[in-house]
């Protein structure tokens, strides 16, 4: 007769990497590394092996060299003159622009088309749901080209505001919306206009001040002092006032037809327009998926007792549901801004120079490192994607459940 | 709510996956492609029984599909007749079509075997990128076209202009000298595909539509009006448009070479595809014995059959044939032979000696 034992607790034998379920997984990730580093390394000397024997290097000096080409929006200073990385630069401001822009634009579309997709009005629920499905089912390359022909073949183009019988006209004689971007007036700064800045600045700390108090007064005491109106006047009054004290030291450069093209003003190019349109309201859609995710994760319970309370359904969704709900909104949003950030590289796709555009497009193709050129663009999109990722994470962090 | 969290994180993990496994792929085709490139081509392509040759994605005229998928063109007779040439059938080519961004990846890489993309013959592109251009087959400038509306009549009055270029050529840098040089001001909208700018610049969207003078005029030929667009006399740079091979093979290289050589001479001395089997069966004319294989061994110098040359002629006639029956006057396109004549006539087209 056999008596139950424990297993032998018996010193460590190499035997035991394979048979003892403890060590076993050890053991087969330790191969997997190996062989996954060791492939690595493969491809990578058979790689420079083989440019060893075409003759070619790995080299990055072409970055000192003069790019040659010109670029249509430049956030800094840029010839044809300039360097392939300052061509580089003007690249990555670009995408970071575009970037930005369709961030928040998304996150309003997302969150408005999350919410009103769970309304109780039967028309407004069904339209977002459509603007969802139709959204998020079509390539955002192919919208990216619908949004811009579409735009080029509405809008007029300059040369129709032009003449005695012009097809076209300015709105307000101070913005033209023409098939290569829009074009607004220019502030031009004249003495004195730094303190009407300053002042506005002010203002604007000054709301969030008076909207802190009026919390607190809220929670202290339980009066509700308005909270609309005042801040639009801490806002403007101030500076509507001293800007015309002052005697108007900031002016307007209104733009003009001049030659081929308008002249004057700021323009917000073509490009830029549709791919930030195309981006935030391809990724708007997938937001608003996350947000009616994360509305529906609030038990109903929640709901209910603040309408219990007497608050309004406006309220409700403002200050019970949504707060709990950011913390199942944020974590999918935070990949839904990378993914903004990643498509902002079909921007060569409407002519708009990012940093695919320049250093992965022109300057690839001058200077023939193709190599080079794409590690450095992993490389950016690294970066820019971890970086975003731990903002976004910090963010998170304050708003996740607290656990007390 | 769980559902969709973890539909999330199945999302989250898949773009995990695919981030590596492009970093991988891009990796080994760098990697292992370059492999292939070191063996002899002209050995691969008979081994193969196919040439992978690089055509463009599509520009009417030099190389695009028919209605039944047949590639066709300038560029394309070039890639027929070297198919012709080694390996006796002029439909033995694999046509890959690169873009400007991929066309010397493609060749350096080994997965295209020669490049016939109407390709600017530069210092840079033949020295630091290692590639052998192996002769001109068509002399080219980048032009600029406007509308007829504008009333432009010379590139000098286009100060302030918006220009539509397809990137990836050499055109974005002539247009930043030319412009620089003569001190005028534009802004370009760089498009990556012929067919986007194309539609930029019908729009309005640009003033202005910049690339070869060959090119500008096989779009022109698509357009519904072409009489509304003009093309402007000056001519920015030069473009000379060549087959190109890699660097360090030479007796590929001259196979090539050779091959375009044979249509060019077969030109100047009057061998059509009409008279070819006449020709074959041997002339007067020693040069022509030598071209067709009757005489000496040329062929056999190359590692080819004897009547290389007449294969590749078989295909569709000589260069100006060629020329003819896909970019000439007769065609859509409309192009004169212009700096493309032989030199006897005037033009630059000038073939070394079968000899």
């Amino acid at each position: 007769m056999s008596t139950i034992t424990d297993p032998p607790q018996g010193a460590f034998r190499p035997s035991m990497l394979l048979n003892d379920t403890r060590y076993r997984s050890y053991t087969f990730q330790f191969i997997a590394l190996i062989v996954l580093i060791a492939s690595f390394a493969f491809l990578g000397s058979n790689l420079f092996s083989n440019l060893a024997a075409a003759g070619l290097n790995i080299s990055y000096q072409f970055l000192g060299s003069p790019a040659g080409y010109d670029i249509n929006q430049a956030l800094v200073e840029y010839n044809s003159q300039s360097t392939n990385a300052r061509a580089a630069l003007v690249g990555i401001l670009n995408t970071l622009l575009v970037a930005f822009l369709a961030c928040i634009t998304a996150t309003i579309f997302g969150v408005i088309a999350g919410v009103l997709r769970l309304s109780n009005n039967w028309l407004v629920s069904k339209l977002m749901s459509f603007y969802v499905e139709i959204f998020r089912n079509i390539p955002v390359l192919i919208w990216i080209i619908i949004i811009f022909t579409i735009m080029t073949a509405v809008m007029p183009a300059p040369r129709a505001f032009r003449g005695d019988d012009a097809t076209a006209s300015m709105v307000m004689n101070a913005f033209a919306f023409t098939n290569r971007g829009v074009y607004i007036p220019a502030p031009v700064w004249g003495p004195g206009s730094l303190i009407v800045v300053a002042v506005f600045i002010l203002s604007i700390i000054g709301v969030f001040a008076y909207r802190r108090y009026a919390t607190k007064l809220l929670y202290d005491t339980g009066r509700l002092l308005p909270m609309g109106w005042p801040s639009l006047a801490i806002l403007f009054v101030p500076t509507l006032l001293l800007f015309f004290i002052m005697g108007r030291p900031i002016g307007l450069e209104y733009p003009e037809l001049k030659g081929f093209n308008f002249a004057g003003g700021i323009k917000i190019g073509g490009p830029l327009i549709a791919l930030w349109f195309a981006l935030s309201i391809y990724t708007g859609a997938f937001i608003a998926e996350n947000v009616r995710a994360g509305i529906q994760a609030i038990s109903k319970g929640q709901t209910e007792a603040a309408g219990a309370l007497g608050l309004r359904s406006g309220r409700i969704m403002n200050l019970v549901v949504l707060p709990q709900a950011l913390r199942v909104i944020i974590p999918p949003l935070i990949s839904q801004y990378l993914n903004i950030t990643k498509n902002s590289s079909l921007a060569i796709a409407v002519g708009y120079a990012d940093i695919t555009a320049t250093l992965g497009g022109i300057t690839l193709n001058q200077t023939g490192r193709a190599i080079e050129c794409v590690l450095l663009l992993m490389l950016f999109y690294l970066t820019i994607s971890l970086c975003i990722s731990a903002i976004m994470n910090v963010y998170n962090n304050s708003v996740k459940l607290k656990e007390r | 709510m769980r559902r969709s969290n973890r539909q999330n994180m199945a999302v989250y993990q898949e773009e995990v996956r695919m981030k590596k496994s492009v970093f991988l792929g891009a990796l080994s085709v760098a990697g292992v492609a370059a492999g292939v490139a070191a063996a002899g081509t002209l050995d691969d392509v008979k081994a193969r029984g196919t040439l992978n040759c690089g055509v463009t994605t599509g520009l009417v005229g030099f190389a695009a599909p028919d209605a039944n998928g047949e590639w066709n063109g300038f560029d394309v007779a070039v890639c027929r007749a070297v198919a012709a040439a080694v390996l006796g059938d002029p439909t033995a080519v694999e046509f890959v079509p690169t873009t400007g961004k991929t066309r010397f990846t493609a060749l350096a890489s080994g997965e295209i075997d020669m490049l016939a993309r109407n390709t600017t013959w530069t210092f840079s592109r033949d020295v630091d990128l290692k590639f052998t251009f192996v002769g001109v087959n068509y002399y080219d400038g980048q032009g600029f076209m406007v509308p007829k509306e504008l009333g432009v009549s010379s590139a000098t009055e286009l100060d302030g202009a918006t220009v539509c270029i397809q990137t990836g050529t050499t055109t974005e840098l002539n247009l930043a000298d030319y412009f620089r040089a003569n001190n005028i001001s534009y802004e370009p909208v760089p498009i990556e595909t012929n067919a986007e700018a194309q539609q930029q610049y019908l729009a309005g969207a640009c003033d202005v539509f910049t690339t070869d003078a060959s090119g500008l005029a096989a779009t022109r030929a698509t357009f519904e009006a072409p009489g509304d667009h003009v093309l402007l006399p000056e001519i920015i740079s030069k473009e000379p448009l060549g087959p190109l091979v890699r660097h360090g093979d030479n007796e590929w290289g001259d196979v090539v070479r050779w091959t375009l050589n044979a249509l060019i001479t077969a030109e100047e001395l009057g061998v059509t595809s009409a008279n070819i089997g006449e020709m074959a069966s041997g002339t007067n004319n020693p040069e022509i014995n030598r071209l067709l294989g009757t005489e000496g061994t040329l062929g056999e110098m190359l590692g080819l059959d004897a009547d290389w040359a007449m294969k590749a002629l078989s295909v569709s006639g000589n260069y100006g044939e060629i020329f003819e029956a896909t970019i000439g006057e007769s065609t859509p396109i409309g192009l004169a032979r212009g700096l493309n004549a032989q030199w006897t006539e005037g033009g630059l087209l000038y073939s070394p000696p079968f000899r």
